[in-house]
């Protein structure tokens, strides 16, 4: 009998390297709810959008892949600011569940038009990287630098939400809005200024997703209920939480798939999900 | 006669249609400290927040060194050289006390001064110092009312609006902030001061307007008013 299996190692190594890309993109949706108080139900839609942007700048029109990295996270960041000045605002102060309509028929809007603007194939921007061997196992570069890039990028969000002046005002609103003229601080800037981090946090996710999958218009699903789950489970608008729930979550779905089948690894991811919802309704690490 | 600091003439204000405020008309001169007094819902705080712009005037006029205020938009005020302590001190409770302190510094002009102003801070509290790097909401209310008020020193005011500063504190700590008030005068600060605990705020300020149901009904020097029988049976209670 085998005292140590390489390839549960290897499967537990993909995992964590899922984890980082998956707290990045739970990371964009808690700040904007975290923020705003407001879910971007259609989150993963525009990250869809910046998987397109980075496929037709880069495989179409032939631009360098950094660059049309660069113009993904420009358009999805942009595409933040829109959304929150013509869709979020309006209903800003209004009932909640209208605000998660909304932005549910954002995602619909959106899915529709990418079907009717691109068509329903799969489109891959044709990069393939090789895998790191170390011994027997093997890990896709692809893998490595998505998660190497997330948590570059997390914690560059991190030190500006903790050192600047600006990212201090984003912390302070999300704890008392009304005091915030005091202080000099105009909300409706802030939002804005929020909205198109967060809308940068999906393009950037955008990018190391197209790297790995096909992009179509409905990938988005594949993302979009799982980024939301990662956030809830870790306590909704928590930051921190949603980070260590990404881990979890990622574990699970690559040793669940390592000892049955992938499809199984996210039948125990969501049935953990379920069950913690009873054990823990507010999130691992979410006030009450 | 120079031009006051602060000129409010026949303000009134409210929230939708129920009004807190009947023409409300008085003067704060540079450097000197004025106090409105007056019982619960007297439309004390209500009065602040109209200064601050936290809620619209809906007549009269708000006058800052000559300049009217009423279109200023509410962020703006504090450019123009007022600070509040709001009510309930109002800190950002996740966040360190410095951190609030460095909220306060927020505009670009006060940002170029925040390690000067917050070493005066610091002298001014000096508990803020050892207490620089803890939450502020997990701090007892005497410290967080500290906190507060050199929040809204860090930019720079030339005219500071306390809004109930003793509201919520024990004895001791309310004549401590009260001490707190009169050594910020000192230095040159012009305060106007909104407070229920009379007799305590009568020996800070120079003179007081009394609030009643939205209006003014009394005003005059600190001692006048100490002295004035009216006053010393409804609110200081001798």
């Amino acid at each position: 009998m085998q005292v140590f299996d390489i390839f549960l190692l290897e499967a537990v190594l993909n995992g964590i390297l899922f984890g980082g890309v998956l707290a990045l993109l739970a990371l964009g949706l808690n700040l904007i709810f975290g923020v705003i108080d407001v879910v971007w139900i259609c989150y993963a839609e525009l990250m869809m959008l910046g998987m397109y942007t980075v496929y037709f700048l880069h495989k179409v029109h032939g631009l360098p892949l950094f660059v049309a990295f660069a113009g993904a996270i420009v358009v999805v960041s942009a595409l933040g600011v829109v959304l929150h000045q013509f869709v979020i605002r309006p209903v800003l102060n209004g009932e909640p569940i209208n605000q998660l309509l909304v932005t549910g028929g954002v995602l619909t809007f959106l899915q529709a038009a990418a079907t009717l603007m691109f068509g329903i194939e799969f489109r891959n921007i044709g990069i393939s990287m090789p895998s790191l061997m170390v011994g027997e196992i093997s890990l896709p570069w692809s893998r490595i630098s998505a998660a190497l890039t997330a948590l570059v990028a997390m914690l560059a969000l991190y030190l500006f939400l903790k050192k600047t002046y600006l990212g201090t005002a984003i912390r302070a609103i999300s704890q008392d809005r009304a005091i915030m003229p005091l202080m000099g601080v105009a909300p409706a800037k802030i939002y804005l200024l929020t909205s198109a981090i967060g809308g940068a946090l999906a393009g950037l996710g955008a990018c190391l997703l197209v790297l790995q999958y096909d992009v179509h218009p409905a990938i988005g699903l594949s993302f979009g209920p799982l980024t939301f789950m990662v956030c809830v489970l870790g306590g909704l608008g928590n930051m921190l939480g949603g980070f260590i729930a990404a881990f979890i979550f990622a574990q699970l779905i690559s040793v669940g798939g390592f000892y049955f089948h992938i499809e199984w690894g996210y039948v125990m991811a969501f049935g953990f999900f379920i069950v913690m919802m009873f054990a823990r309704p507010q999130g691992l690490l979410g006030q009450k | 006669m120079a031009t006051p600091m602060l000129e409010l003439k026949n303000v009134t204000a409210g929230y939708g249609s129920f009004q807190a405020l009947f023409g409300v008309s008085l003067t704060v001169n540079a450097g000197e400290a004025v106090a409105v007094i007056g019982p619960n819902g007297a439309g004390k705080s209500t009065l602040l927040r109209a200064i601050s712009k936290l809620i619209n005037v809906t007549a009269g006029e708000i006058v800052l060194e000559g300049r009217r205020l009423n279109d200023v938009e509410p962020h703006r005020i504090i450019e123009l050289g007022l600070s509040q302590v709001p009510e309930h001190r109002r800190l950002f409770p996740r966040l360190t006390v410095e951190e609030n302190l460095r909220m306060g510094a927020y505009l670009p002009a006060a940002r170029a001064k925040f390690s000067e102003r917050l070493e005066m801070v610091y002298g001014l509290f000096p508990r803020m110092k050892e207490r620089r790097h803890q939450l502020a909401g997990t701090m007892s209310g005497g410290e967080q009312q500290m906190c507060a008020i050199g929040r809204a020193l860090m930019s720079g005011p030339k005219l500071l609006l306390l809004d109930e500063p003793s509201a919520g504190l024990a004895p001791v700590i309310v004549q401590s902030i009260f001490e707190l008030v009169r050594k910020i005068r000192k230095q040159g600060y012009t305060v106007m001061i909104v407070e229920q605990n009379v007799h305590q705020v009568l020996k800070v300020v120079d003179r007081a307007y009394l609030l009643e149901v939205g209006k003014i009904k009394a005003s005059g020097t600190a001692q006048e008013l100490l002295a004035s029988d009216e006053i010393q049976k409804a609110y200081v209670g001798l």
